[in-house]
């Protein structure tokens, strides 16, 4: 029982295969209802593919998990209708500070970009994140959300998967044409299908303690390396919501976890800590240890791996739960196209490729993050003080001190589907990027690029004035949707105006987006449904936009 | 020109996407290169390290000025 949250309990509710005695076969089964699961399920309800979703509980996460949810991670949950709500309860937080031994050596402030819908990152319990997302899948009459319900085993074939669902009413089968599994670290199904997943286990161990905290407490990060008052470790302080604070403290790998837990180890601790007169809450503690590991690929024949199933890092960086959440979002429109016929089961790789990719920046990102924080010889400790002692005076040092970097999407600019530049262009939108955001007008309203595009295939045309666009190239523009995979053209200019054959305008009004996608009147854009570059151009030519609409979707010859 | 204390890391041909990668690259394969020494045997690439990279900046104003600040405070 926690003093600032309440765990819902969701509903049971006896599945139709136990009423009626029958199996029945599905198009997709989502396992596992944590926040990636819950993602993809939800953004593929929306798109029309219905989907049933198993949980073994009937409550949110419990406990101290996930906290800072970054800008990308929030502008797929925009995408999926739980963005606003994550934004309004999270906490905002734009200064960081770092301390070695008793001294601040440096703070830094985050603020955001200007222009941006969305901040670098949020900060917001778990739970929370995972109730609004329980929430909006409820309101979606194709999603089957089924509490109580644990698989207890697995059957893959190449029609699919065939699963024994556990229930208070008994077992069960249930057949469906596609698993995607999202059970988490300890995977059940991984295990059932003998699958490995590798990395490293790093030797140490951290108590994680969320503290109720009465007297008032600027919302900003503290990271001390060294401190006075937990000598020879790191210690990291989060506000969340609720006044609730994250504190975690390094022990070192010879902690003993269950004595660590003990009220009477941890309150002196925090005491030390924060000073003694201020009054704080034990909500909940916990002791921890971290790898970072993922499996050799995410797909499976028809089934695929989402989430920390899939991959897991360290915590230094707020990648867990923020690139599973963007693994579910590289998936979905995938999926999608091979259930409706219209591209082949190789997109389905595309995915593994794409994300085992963005896993391995993850776990090479939080590794270096660990590795400084708790350096493993004499020499790292020695380099990463001498980081820290100059650090105070110079920039450069600044830069290499790693408490953890902030979670950044990747830059898939590996990927197969992406078709490579034949022009020259600044800036950092090449194939393979996700866009970055803009403010712009779309029918004279205010409004963000990234709240516009995604969820489908889309060219960006950008022009100097819409209305004076020739009536043959917005034909060939307008025609770019009347195709089984439709991309949906949109003018993007400088200027209002509408344009002819009704194609829809965002007007560039600050200039951003000339200015981040280097554009110039001609300059095309072809963009994925989770709105990463499929490819872009000088001038705009039906043939070569659809050459990289065959290439992004596998269908080229 | 007097001794380079801004961010200065970067690898030919490589294109960063990321403020804090280039610094980040250097700073692990300084890490790498003492990996399974002893504390003696680190401490020796370390003099090495140093001269080396002293001869190739050279200019012993430089030099002068870096050896003053690693100094400092210790
Ligand atoms: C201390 C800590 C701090 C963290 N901080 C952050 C952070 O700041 N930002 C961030 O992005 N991430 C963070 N993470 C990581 C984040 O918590 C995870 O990455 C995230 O929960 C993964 O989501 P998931 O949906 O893949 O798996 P899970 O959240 O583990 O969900 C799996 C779900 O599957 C269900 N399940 C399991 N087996 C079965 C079965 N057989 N049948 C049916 N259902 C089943 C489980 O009940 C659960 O609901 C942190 C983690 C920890 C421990």
């Amino acid at each position: 029982m926690l003093s600032t949250y309440q765990y819902p309990k969701y509903e049971y509710v006896q599945p139709p295969e136990q009423k009626s005695g029958t199996s029945q076969r599905y198009p997709v089964v989502v396992v596992g209802a944590g926040p990636v699961g819950l993602a993809g399920a939800i953004e593929l309800a929306q798109s029309g593919v219905p989907v049933v979703v198993l949980d073994d509980d009937d409550t949110v996460s419990v406990g101290s998990r996930g906290v800072c949810y970054a800008k990308r991670a929030l502008e797929v949950l925009d995408r999926i209708g739980v963005g606003d709500a994550c934004c309004d309860k999270g906490v905002s937080w734009n200064v960081g500070r770092t301390f070695f031994r008793d001294e601040e050596v440096y703070n830094f402030n985050l603020l955001p970009q200007p222009d941006h819908k969305r901040p670098g990152m949020i900060n917001l319990q778990q739970y929370y994140l995972e109730e609004f997302e329980i929430k909006r899948a409820q309101e979606l009459p194709n999603l089957d959300l089924r509490f109580k319900n644990k698989v207890v085993s697995v059957a893959t074939h190449d029609r699919g998967a065939t699963l024994q669902v556990e229930t208070p009413d008994g077992i069960y089968t249930l057949e469906t044409d596609w698993l995607i599994v999202a059970d988490g670290a300890r995977s059940g199904i991984r295990k059932m299908m003998n699958l490995e997943i590798e990395g490293k286990i790093f030797m140490d161990r951290f108590l994680i303690a969320d503290v109720v905290m009465k007297a008032d407490f600027p919302a900003e990060r503290w990271f001390w390396f060294d401190p006075p008052f937990h000598p020879g470790q790191s210690v990291l302080l989060h506000r969340q919501a609720d006044n609730v604070w994250r504190i975690d403290f390094q022990l070192g790998w010879q902690a003993d976890p269950e004595e660590e837990k003990k009220p009477e180890r941890v309150m002196p601790r925090i005491k030390a800590m924060l000073g003694d007169d201020r009054e704080f809450e034990l909500e909940w503690v916990s002791v921890y240890t971290f790898q970072c590991r993922r499996m050799q690929s995410f797909r499976h024949g028809r089934t695929l791996f989402v989430g920390d199933v899939a991959h897991q890092v360290s915590p230094f960086g707020a990648r867990g739960a923020n690139s599973g959440i963007q693994d579910t979002d590289n998936l979905c429109w995938k999926l999608k196209l091979v259930m409706e016929g219209k591209a082949p089961e190789s997109l389905l790789d595309s995915y593994s490729e794409e994300r085992v990719f963005a896993a391995d920046e993850n776990i090479m990102n939080s590794t270096r993050s660990t590795d400084f924080i708790t350096p493993k010889s004499k020499t790292s400790l020695t380099f990463r003080n001498a980081v820290l002692t100059l650090a105070r005076d110079h920039a450069f040092a600044r830069a290499l001190v790693n408490s953890g970097r902030l979670s950044v999407p990747s830059f898939l600019t590996e990927s197969r589907l992406n078709t490579p530049d034949t022009a020259s262009f600044k800036g950092d939108m090449v194939p393979g990027a996700p866009l970055d955001d803009a403010p712009i007008k779309a029918a004279g309203r205010d409004a963000w690029l990234l709240d516009r595009v995604g969820n489908r295939f889309m060219a960006l045309l950008y022009v100097s004035d819409p209305a004076a666009l020739d009536a043959a190239t917005a034909r060939a523009l307008k025609a770019l949707g009347d195709a089984p995979i439709p991309i949906e053209a949109v003018l993007v200019s400088p200027a209002a105006g509408s344009a002819p054959e009704g194609l829809p305008v965002f007007e560039d009004y600050t200039g951003r987006f000339a200015e981040r996608y280097d554009a110039q009147p001609g300059t095309v854009y072809l963009v994925r449904p989770d709105q990463h570059v499929a490819g872009r151009w000088r001038a705009f030519e039906t043939a070569r936009v659809k050459a990289a609409l065959a290439r992004a979707t596998c269908n080229a010859q | 020109m007097p001794l380079n204390v801004k961010a200065n890391f970067f690898e030919p041909g490589k294109r960063y996407f990321r403020a804090f990668s280039p610094g980040d690259d250097f700073y692990e394969a300084l890490i790498e290169t003492h990996r399974d020494l002893s504390d003696e045997q680190s401490a020796m690439v370390n003099a090495k390290l140093v001269l080396l990279l002293a001869n190739h900046i050279g200019d012993i104003s430089i030099l002068r000025e870096a050896m003053k600040l690693a100094r400092e405070g210790v």
